[in-house]
This record gives structure tokens, sequence and C-alpha cells, in this order.
């Protein structure tokens, strides 16, 4: 298990050997055709800040190899909002006094024929994580629904149970989103003091039922803005190694959200600038080609726009972060889980990609396939 | 000049077979497919609308009129293969199938066990099966017997344009298949093109070369021509390498 290989990392002399790469070690790793974890520190370390442009066009000339020169979309869909853990970071924390909402049946109808008419095809499904409100029972139902529309289904809520997902693998689900946010087992408990969320190794141990349940994809990754977003994202790597040595038939996709404003007073613990995103997108490429990389629209539009050609693969576009945001514009953005930085609509996202000599890819998957 | 290919009831000039994934856009795909004299492109049913149809890269291969051969990308077994390949013939009106299952998602190397598998059962049910493989004799042998109409070998892992890794295994594979042999996956360069056909493959397939190239259409006319150029070679029997010098003077002169 994950956890014990976890356990036998110190975090901070982990985070010193990060911070002790050298430059001969930064210019090694470049060099290589295929680097390791220890390759990977070098990538992330402040010896590489130097060094961002050659990992800009090593970064971009895989991406483009493996992935073409395409970008796919999506677009999340908010479910509900109900919580039952208090994330100090998050605007859903039980304790926030916003406004609570879980759609019902007819109102995600609605919702997904406002999505498909945007022209999407993939969607992220998100709530809080309350069982109670909106589990797995309720998923099944949800799925039952949208599955007429959508060629690509993907959530991201709280943790189910291993025969949980196995049905609603069934039901059509593809992709599983789940962070754990950070790896710092000590400093876990101070952002995650209370719910099913406090507890580091049980969310820790989701990640192999997943993979037992044989999940066609899992996108895991850590909230940059926590603790040292170098070491958390070298953790992230090494469970990502983990994941696909035990989980040979799952892809991946990782992510690294920043803090966005959002309802409540939390400021974050460390920075992480537009540059050392770069930096972790690239270094990421250059260890894994395979995977993949989404950048959501916490991102500014000219952050996305530039980042595009350079390791991301995946893009959503055009999100609400509330329940109801498409199709009930009466709901309004109180009821949001934070304020997204790129407001575009779809189609200027599309015209963008389509101006950057990329195009736009609405359709990867079919149900027919699983 | 050049033979012509025959695979199953369809009769093919080229012996260039193209892919449409990773283009930067349907138009640019279907001028460098087009350029590349392709007659054979395949498309991964996962990214068209079955449908509605309506699907950019559909339409484009339907308007240049391309022989469409549907691919199966993405599952991970027979059984899911047998499923999406009957409803890809009922949709796009084709028995044609490219046969992958790669239950590895990230080097996507096919299973061997479940292709055969699927390949059995599927020209059971009437379809004309090309199967994506390892560069394995063996399997190719074994495909060969339940009636596939080609055996598609690897010449080194999609995607990675490394060039013909398994030569070894491909020549081995002409060496002993009574059916179309094409190299698929792997092929970088021009010059991988030509080797493949110079030893004697009957066509290859290419896709990422072309379409991650910064020139797609002038990329498919080097392909088209380094096709064409190791298939004449082949035809007009190259001459065999040799590492021995010959010997100017005879060496056996005295035997009378």
């Amino acid at each position: 298990m994950f956890i014990d290989l976890i356990n036998t990392y110190d975090w901070k002399s982990t985070t010193d050997l990060i911070y002790s790469k050298t430059d001969s070690e930064v210019q090694m790793a470049l060099k290589l055709k295929h680097r390791s974890t220890n390759d990977f520190m070098a990538l992330i370390s402040p010896a590489a800040e130097p060094y961002i442009e050659e990992m800009a066009r090593q970064s971009q000339m895989i991406t483009q190899k493996r992935f073409g020169k395409t970008t796919q979309l999506y677009v999340p869909l908010y479910l509900s909002n109900f919580c039952e853990n208090n994330c100090v970071y998050c605007g859903f924390n039980t304790e926030n006094k916003i406004k609570r909402k879980v759609l019902s049946f007819d109102e995600i109808k609605e919702e997904v024929i406002a999505i498909k008419n945007l022209g999407f095809e993939h969607i992220l499904l998100v709530t809080g994580e309350a069982d109670f409100k909106a589990g797995a029972a309720y998923l099944k139902k949800v799925f039952e629904i949208i599955k007429p529309y959508m060629s690509l289904i993907s959530i991201e809520v709280q943790p189910l149970k291993s025969d949980e997902y196995s049905e609603l693998i069934k039901q059509g689900l593809n992709t599983v989103y789940l962070y754990q946010e950070t790896y710092n087992r000590e400093r876990y408990s101070i952002y995650h003091p209370k719910g099913n969320k406090s507890h580091f190794e049980n969310r820790l141990m989701t990640y192999e039922h997943l993979g037992n349940a044989e999940v066609h994809k899992i996108g895991l990754g850590i909230l940059a803005g926590l603790e040292d977003w170098r070491t958390d994202s070298l953790f992230t790597a090494l469970h990502l190694n983990y994941l696909k040595k035990n989980y040979w038939k799952t892809k991946f996709s990782i992510s690294f959200p920043r803090l966005r404003p959002h309802s409540g007073n939390f400021e974050p613990n460390s920075i992480m600038t537009d540059k050392h995103l770069a930096q972790l997108i690239f270094a990421y490429r250059l260890f894994d080609e395979n995977v993949e990389i989404a950048l959501s629209t916490r991102e500014s539009a000219v952050y996305r726009d530039n980042m595009l050609k350079l390791g991301v693969t995946s893009m959503s576009a055009e999100s609400r972060t509330h329940p109801g945001g498409y199709a009930h514009s009466y709901l309004n953005t109180e009821l949001e889980q934070f304020s997204v930085n790129d407001n575009r609509i779809v189609s200027e996202i599309a015209d963008m990609i389509r101006s950057k000599g990329y195009e736009a890819v609405w359709k990867d998957w079919d149900h027919i396939l699983q | 000049m050049m033979e012509a290919l025959k695979i199953a009831d369809k009769t093919f000039n080229s012996r260039l077979f193209t892919g449409t994934g990773k283009f930067e856009s349907g138009e640019l795909m279907r001028d460098a497919l087009i350029a590349s004299e392709s007659e054979l492109v395949t498309m991964a049913l996962r990214r068209i609308d079955l449908k509605e149809k309506k699907d950019n890269i559909l339409q484009y291969l339907i308007e240049a009129k391309f022989n469409l051969l549907p691919n199966t990308s993405g599952v991970r077994n027979a059984k899911e293969a047998i499923f999406a390949a009957e409803l890809a013939r009922e949709a796009l009106e084709t028995n044609w199938l490219k046969l992958e299952i790669h239950p590895d998602p990230r080097y996507l190397l096919a299973d061997g066990e479940e292709t055969l598998k699927a390949a059995e059962e599927l020209v059971k049910k009437g379809f004309v099966v090309l199967p994506y493989v390892q560069a394995d004799p063996v399997l190719c042998k074994k495909l060969e017997d339940v009636g596939t109409a080609t055996v598609m070998p690897l010449g080194s892992p999609i995607g990675s344009n490394s060039g013909l890794n398994t030569r070894d295994m491909i020549r081995i594979i002409i060496e002993q298949s009574n059916i179309p042999v094409i190299v698929d996956a792997g092929i970088g360069a021009p010059s991988h093109a030509a080797e493949a056909m110079e030893m004697g493959a009957n066509a290859v397939l290419v896709n990422t070369a072309i379409a991650v190239s910064k020139n797609p259409i002038d990329m498919a006319i080097a392909f088209k021509l380094a096709v064409r150029a190791g298939r004449i070679a082949f035809e007009a029997k190259l001459a065999e390498k040799s590492d021995l010098a010959n010997a100017s003077s005879p060496l056996t002169s005295f035997l009378s």
C-alpha cells in the first residue's frame, strides 16, 4: 500500500533534499530520456529555475508527440454544495454560512441539456462531501439521466466504497478525480479538522479502491497553497509511480489547483507563483510522457492561453462553481465553491485554441467502449 | 511499376495507410491525407459521434471519399471490442475493423490473448479484421489461422517515432505470412517506412509522424514517396547486404 511507502519518507529531510539539488544535477536531468524521481526532484528544485525555457521546449515537444496538437475540453457541473467536512480553505466548509443546494433530477436534466447545447461531451460532476445528500445511490440516478447526453462522465465527490465505484463504472463512470490536497501527514489535520476528510490514511486508501475497481482514469493532485509545493509534488510523483505499477490498466491525470478567493478567511500558507506552476507542469511532462495534465479556470485566461501548448492536455471551460450554474441562473453565485479566474465562454476558448494552431477535442470517449 | 495491394475485397494502389489523430485541425488532417494519396484511413471510434455523425473528422473523411477503417482504441478486452465493433459496423456501414485491444493505457501495447479471442469471433461475424499486435510471429500465424485479413505488427511503441526496433521479428513475420503484413506504430521518419517496405512489408500505417510534423502536408508527401520507393526496391529484388568482401582472385581456382 502507498501508505507503507510514504511512511518511509520524512517530510523535512525530503524537502531539504529537493532544495539541495545543484545546477549540474539539473543539467544531467535535462539530458536524459527517461527520468527517475531523483531527476524529477532536480527539475522541481530552485536550481532548475534558470532552465525553465529549456524545460518548456522539451515539454512542448514530448506533449505534441504523445497527445498531438490537441486540447481536450470538459465542463464541471456542481450537483450539490452540502458538505460534512470543514476544510479551512474551501467555500463549501460546513461551518460557512452559505446557501446550500442539491440539484433535483429535473434540474440536472435541464443543466445537462444546457451543457450539451454549449457543445460539451465530457462532463465532470462535482459535489461537496455529503453522503446523506449526494451519495452513491443519488449519483447512480444522476448517471442514468446524464448518460444519453454525455460521452464521458467523471466525478469529483467524496470517497466511495469499492463496490460503489464498480457499480458506477457499469453506469458509465470513466474518471474519478480525488485530491489528497497535501501529503504532509503531520499538518494534514490542520487543514482538514473534521469530517471524513480529516482521516489522512482513509483518503489515501481510496486510491487503492479506485485501482481495484478498475476505473478507467484516476485524477490526482495537491492543492497548491497549503504546504511547500515542491515537496508535495514529489509525493504526488511517488504516488503516481506507485499507482501506475499496481494498477496498470488505469490512466492518470494530474492537476495542481492553486487556492482561489472563496468564502471564509484562510490565507495560503505557501505561495506558488505562475512561474513555479509552469516549472512544475514542465517537470511532470519531462518525468512522465503519458500523464494527462489539466489546467482549470482557476487560472487566468492569459496564463491558460500560453500554457496550452506547453504540456497541458485538458482544460475546463465556462465553469460555474455553484449548483445549477448553466440552466438555473437564478441560483446565484452565493452558492459557489470558489470564484473562477478565466470567465470566458466556451466558444471563445475554442476559438482561442484554434487560433493557437491546436484542435479543441470535445469528444474522446464513447460509452460503447466500456 | 508497383503492384497493387489486395486486402479482402478491396484493391489499393497506395501502400501508405494513415491515421487521423493528433492533427491541429480537421482541415489540415484532410489536406495532409489527400496529399499522402492514402486510400485507407483509420479513426478512433471514441472520437466520433456514432449517433449524429456530426463530427468534423468523420465529415472530412466521408467527403474526401476515403475508405474508413474504424479502430477500437480504448477497449480493454475482447468482449468490449466485439461490442464496439458491432455498433461501429451498423453506424458506419463498413465491416472493416482495425482491432486494437490495449488494456495498458500508457504504451498502448496490444493484448495478444484478447486480440486473438476477439479476432476469431469477429471473423465469424463477417468482419474484415486488421489486428494491431506486438511483433510476435507466433501470434501473427495464429491470427492468420483464424482468418484475419492482415496482421499489423508494431515497429516500436505507438507515437514513439523510434522506427523499426522490432525489425528481426518483423522480418520473420513477413517471411512466414500468407496475408498482408502492415507495419503499424513507431514509424517516425520516411526512412523508417522505406525500410519496412524494402523488407517486404505490404504496407505501413503512419499517423503521429505526419500529424505533429511542422508541415504535415509536405511530410505526408515525403511518406508517400518513401513508401513507394521502398516497395519498388523490394519488387526490383534489392540486392542482399553482404558483410563479406568479394575476393578479387578466386579462392577455388585450384579445383579443376
